[in-house]
């Protein structure tokens, strides 16, 4: 403890060494910051410098040929998208709804804790394991085969986790005293959910639901071995069809095809990226209209 | 629904003789415990209808934990056991089908103002909508009466639009009383409203609980010893989970008390 100062506003040994700590951890957050846009921007340059004289409208929407080595992505690009919307049409309700029960309904108990620990565990499953599990539940038990259906399923319950605890998060961070002003006028916990609860958590829930939708787009293994193939010349017309898919023709083209041009796997690369940031963009402009209109 | 219809206010329009009316709420060997502790015990005490019922008392007195269980809200708080018995409008309030129809009867102001986080109007209209009133024109009209009763009106009818949250604190806790006005509450419960409020404004909302016992029967808990000579009919003064004494309100004040400690306490010589 520095004594006490004689002139009021003169700033002491203490107050200059806080400073210099305040100055000195300002730099550290700053460094780490920059430090973790790097890996991005060098990604995002490698794939445009690389990949970028692949883009084409004709990559863009015509189906691979000669092998992969000629020809564009379409199916692929096509699949992605009945992929992740498929997936997402499962995950988000059913994870929401989950949410909401276990934050607003269940009370505090054993039971609520054991799920929420298998919840917590479940978002840490490796994806293969989620793969295998999506053969074995949907591909052959439900016998849905490989199809989109099956490998949406696979994606929707390796998602589910994550919008779960996001979720719940976001209702966990709205005040309990709104909620008891409410109930104290007679509302039910329903009412009190739609009218108070929901419309201050939302941009919350939208968060996980977009990182989702990059992690759904991205992931490789869960479709592997249950809807998404190597090459087909059919685009999908039904859940129940087979497809091709940007992550896995990324894998394809990047591996398995000799003699294929350098840039076509930076390129199937730089759409899939893409692809993600659109998806992002759109709930991303959602989720700040909405916080132009609810804020406490 | 049966409750609703047995919660109804029992049509009072002239002031017969108070010993007459039958009693708004009638408290029967009320214990409350929180676990182990007991926060409350043994309380017996019956209001009138249209009378202002203050409760004073220092803190953990058990006050609030006696309000909470006049309109159950024992059930959200975990751990607090109610035993004893409430009757509100004759009717047993732990033995009713329907919680949600003796809690909207029952208009509850917080210690510290509650702005739901939404517009001003939206605050005030929030319990007209929830009893089923979609009507513009009849919301404009209750959201006006409430906001005007409130003593806030005059303040935010500029900007009825803005984030009810966004007002300031004596301002948000005046909403709070128009948002249980607009319940058209059988009684009201005040918790010590006036701690986040000026005591200008204080003395308007004083006003306004004067004017609207005409209509509501009033629990007023306050630590302010003279809000509650200045409004309360009778008074109860709360010590330690006891009841300690139950008088009309300008006998505690002028030394007509039953228990020395209730003396003390008024008179400011507490220690």
């Amino acid at each position: 403890m520095a004594t006490a100062n004689p002139t009021m506003f003169q700033a002491s040994d203490l107050n200059h060494h806080n400073e210099r700590v305040q100055k000195r951890y300002r730099l550290l957050f700053g460094l780490m910051t920059l430090l973790l846009i790097t890996p991005v921007l060098l990604i995002l340059g490698t794939l445009v410098v690389k990949g970028g004289g692949a883009i084409s409208w004709e990559f863009l929407l015509t189906a691979p040929t000669d092998g992969m080595r000629t020809g564009g992505l379409f199916p692929a690009l096509l699949g992605t998208i009945w992929l992740v919307t498929v997936a997402l049409l499962l995950s988000v309700p059913i994870g929401i709804f989950a949410a909401i029960y276990l934050s607003e309904y269940a009370g505090d108990n054993w039971f609520t804790r054991t799920i929420n620990l298998a919840i917590i565990n479940l978002a840490g499953v490796p994806s293969i394991v989620h793969a295998l599990f999506g053969l074995g539940a949907f591909v052959l038990f439900f016998k849905f085969g490989t199809s989109i259906l099956a490998a949406s399923l696979t994606l929707a319950v390796m998602t589910m986790p994550v919008v779960i605890v996001a979720t719940r998060e976001s209702l966990q961070a709205v005040p309990q005293a709104f909620r008891e002003a409410c109930w104290n006028m007679g509302a039910t916990r329903w009412q009190t959910i739609r009218r108070v609860v929901l419309p201050n958590s939302i941009t919350g829930i939208l968060t996980g639901v977009i990182l989702e939708v990059s992690r759904t787009a991205g992931e490789t293994a869960p479709i592997m071995f249950t809807g998404a193939v190597f090459f087909t010349p059919f685009l999908p017309q039904s859940v129940f069809d087979q497809t091709m898919a940007l992550s896995l023709h990324l894998f394809v083209t990047a591996t398995q095809v000799p003699g294929i041009a350098d840039e076509v796997p930076f390129g199937v690369a730089l759409v899939l990226i893409g692809l993600v940031l659109t998806m992002n963009s759109v709930s991303i402009a959602f989720r700040m209209w909405l916080r132009g209109k609810k804020k406490w | 629904m049966v409750d609703s219809a047995i919660l109804s206010p029992t049509t009072g329009t002239t002031t017969p003789a108070v010993d007459a009316v039958p009693p708004k709420l009638e408290v029967r060997d009320l214990t409350i415990r929180y676990g182990d502790a007991v926060a409350l015990r043994g309380v017996n005490l019956s209001i009138r209808e249209h009378e202002i019922f203050g409760i004073i008392g220092p803190a953990n007195a058990g006050k609030t934990s006696f309000l909470k269980a006049v309109n159950r809200m024992d059930v959200f708080t975990t751990g607090m056991r109610v035993a004893g018995e409430i009757r509100f409008n004759g009717r047993d309030t732990r033995r009713l089908n329907n919680v949600y129809a003796l809690r909207s009867r029952i208009g509850v102001v917080f210690p510290l103002p509650v702005g739901l986080p939404m517009t001003v109007y939206e605050n005030v209209a929030l319990s007209p909508r929830l009893r089923g009133i979609k009507e513009k024109a009849e919301l404009d009209v209750i959201v006006q009466r409430c906001l005007t009763r409130a003593a806030l009106w005059d303040e935010v009818k500029d900007r009825l639009h803005a984030l009810g949250s966004l007002l300031s604190g004596g301002q948000q806790q005046r909403l709070t009383i128009a948002r249980a006005l607009s319940q058209e509450p059988d009684l009201l419960m005040l918790d010590e409203f006036s701690i986040a409020v000026d005591p200008v404004t204080t003395m308007r909302i004083e006003d306004v609980l004067k004017e609207l016992r005409k209509e509501v029967t009033i629990i007023l808990v306050t630590n302010l010893v003279q809000q509650a000579r200045r409004l309360a009919d009778r008074t109860a003064f709360f010590l330690g989970g006891e009841c300690v004494e139950i008088g009309v309100t300008e006998d505690l004040f002028t030394g007509e008390v039953k228990d020395q400690r209730t003396r003390d306490y008024v008179e400011g010589r507490f220690g």
